[in-house]
């Protein structure tokens, strides 16, 4: 079995109009065994800023500690908000610095553009090769089933609620092929004004 | 029947007819081998197959690939004895490695009226098995004009799977019965064991249905709170073990046979112990 594989996790962001979806499960275990069920997964990096690293648990909480650091270093030096795209790269380049004894987590970023408010989505590999997309991402032990949903699911420029519903719906779903997955799950959709944080029901087994 | 005489098939292998006497006979035999005895399966032509396919599971082929056919483990099954029969619970997830497979699986085989099985490990070693102990049940009922002790019909499965001890089959099941001489419960493994007792859970998440069922179990509990008992205990496996899932099935074995008592959504399940707790300390 995978290391990526140890805790279980299923991750999943979504680009709408105006407005960027994260959302991920709140399982955390040790391969068969749950351990907890309100495990945070999605980090708040910035008022409009969001991280997810699915994985290995122990680096997720690593890589994040290690990047939030990093974060305050620029804001203090740079005295203005990070891009999402700028702190893609500052999170590719800390997992680079890693390439020959990886941190087993694949980065998913989320957020909105501090000066024009454009969504940003994108994922990475564990050794931080970005790629940047146009309507959806998805990372964790059940990729497979949340691509498969993302694409029947998805459709260009939704607006908030019903890309609340969609990215819902797609990581429930997924989440139920996937035994090492769900367990409650938390969504976030992010707009100008305001993020919407919602936890929901899902199967607990 | 009629026509398998007519064709010169024997239900048994005869080792007196000689080789060379009846080609035709011996060629029909070679062929269909199986279909006329299920307990007989195809082995590799090996002097010890039981040995040689031991050692091909653990070991790799030239290409360094493992040749172990890898089965789905995950399961949770419970059966116990009580003063109103005996009542097995299973969940109902099939899964192949992380990935689920069906969240509807019958993991409870019903071999006869009297009669029930349990399943965990390979589901098509259990299913295979359980057949054909359904078949020797049945014509030990026609020739000897009653139905069959469950001692004897679980030892006629756990010596029929000790044969093959060794060769990779992975079977973990219960049987549950009533004879003339009262419920019985049974647990046969694929290893070899074939044990009578009051309590079983057998699956990756027995552990947890144990600590459950442990506590909670008592020999005079009413039919309701024992069903309420193996309903539990099973959800509370399916919650903390990722490859226990889906439906919490229950039946009930009776003087009378088995009865069918529910199957409940996991989900539901969840929900309504949680509600029934927060109304508990309100």
């Amino acid at each position: 079995m995978s290391i990526l594989a140890y805790n279980g996790g299923a991750i999943i962001a979504m680009k709408g109009k105006n407005c960027v979806a994260i959302a991920a499960d709140r399982r955390f275990g040790i391969q068969a065994q749950t351990i907890t069920c309100n495990f945070q997964k999605i980090f708040e990096m910035g008022s409009h800023l969001y991280l997810s690293l699915p994985g290995l648990a122990t680096d997720t909480q690593t890589v994040m500690e290690k990047l939030r650091f990093r974060l305050n270093l620029y804001e203090l030096k740079e005295n203005r908000k990070i891009h999402p795209k700028t702190f893609a790269s500052m999170v590719s380049n800390l997992l680079y610095e890693r390439r020959f004894g990886p941190y087993f987590v694949e980065p998913i970023i989320a957020g909105l553009s501090p000066v024009t408010y454009e969504p940003f989505i994108c994922n990475m590999d564990l050794i931080g090769c970005i790629s940047p997309s146009n309507d959806f991402v998805v990372g964790g032990t059940c990729s497979e089933q949340l691509y498969g949903m993302c694409e029947s699911l998805y459709e260009p420029d939704m607006e908030p609620d019903d890309l609340f519903e969609t990215i819902s719906q797609a990581l429930v779903n997924a989440c139920d092929r996937d035994a090492i997955s769900g367990w409650g799950a938390v969504v976030h959709v992010i707009e100008k004004d305001k993020v919407t944080v919602r936890t929901i029901k899902t199967r607990m087994d | 029947m009629a026509l398998a005489k007519i064709c010169g098939l024997n239900s048994f292998v005869d080792f007196n007819v000689s080789r060379d006497e009846n080609n035709y006979t011996q060629e029909i035999e070679a062929y269909s081998r199986n279909f006329i005895n299920n307990a007989q399966l195809a082995v590799p032509p090996y002097m010890n197959p039981a040995e040689k396919l031991s050692q091909l599971a653990e070991g790799t082929d030239e290409a360094g690939k493992h040749l172990k056919i890898k089965f789905d483990h995950g399961t949770t099954t419970l059966g116990f004895q009580y003063k109103g029969g005996i009542v097995l619970a299973v969940d109902s997830r099939a899964t192949g490695g992380q990935f689920i497979g069906s969240s509807t699986m019958k993991k409870i085989v019903e071999i006869n009226d009297y009669l029930l099985g349990t399943l965990a490990g390979g589901a098509a070693d259990c299913v295979y098995w359980d057949r054909v102990l359904a078949k020797q049940c049945r014509t030990y009922e026609l020739r000897n004009r009653e139905r069959i002790s469950i001692a004897a019909a679980s030892k006629l499965l756990s010596n029929m799977i000790y044969n093959y001890k060794g060769m990779g089959l992975s079977i973990g099941m219960m049987l549950a019965g009533w004879d003339k001489r009262g419920p019985s419960l049974y647990y046969v493994d694929s290893e070899g064991a074939r044990t009578p007792g009051k309590v079983f859970s057998v699956g990756s998440g027995s552990i947890y249905a144990f600590g459950a069922l442990d506590s909670g179990y008592r020999w005079d509990l009413t039919d309701e709170e024992a069903y309420e008992l193996g309903r539990r205990s099973i959800y509370h496996a399916t919650h903390r073990d990722a490859y226990s899932g889906g439906i919490v099935r229950v039946y009930h074995m009776k003087p009378t046979g088995w009865v069918h008592i529910s199957d409940e959504d996991c989900k539901d399940l969840h929900y309504m112990y949680q509600d029934q707790k927060q109304k508990g300390l309100n």
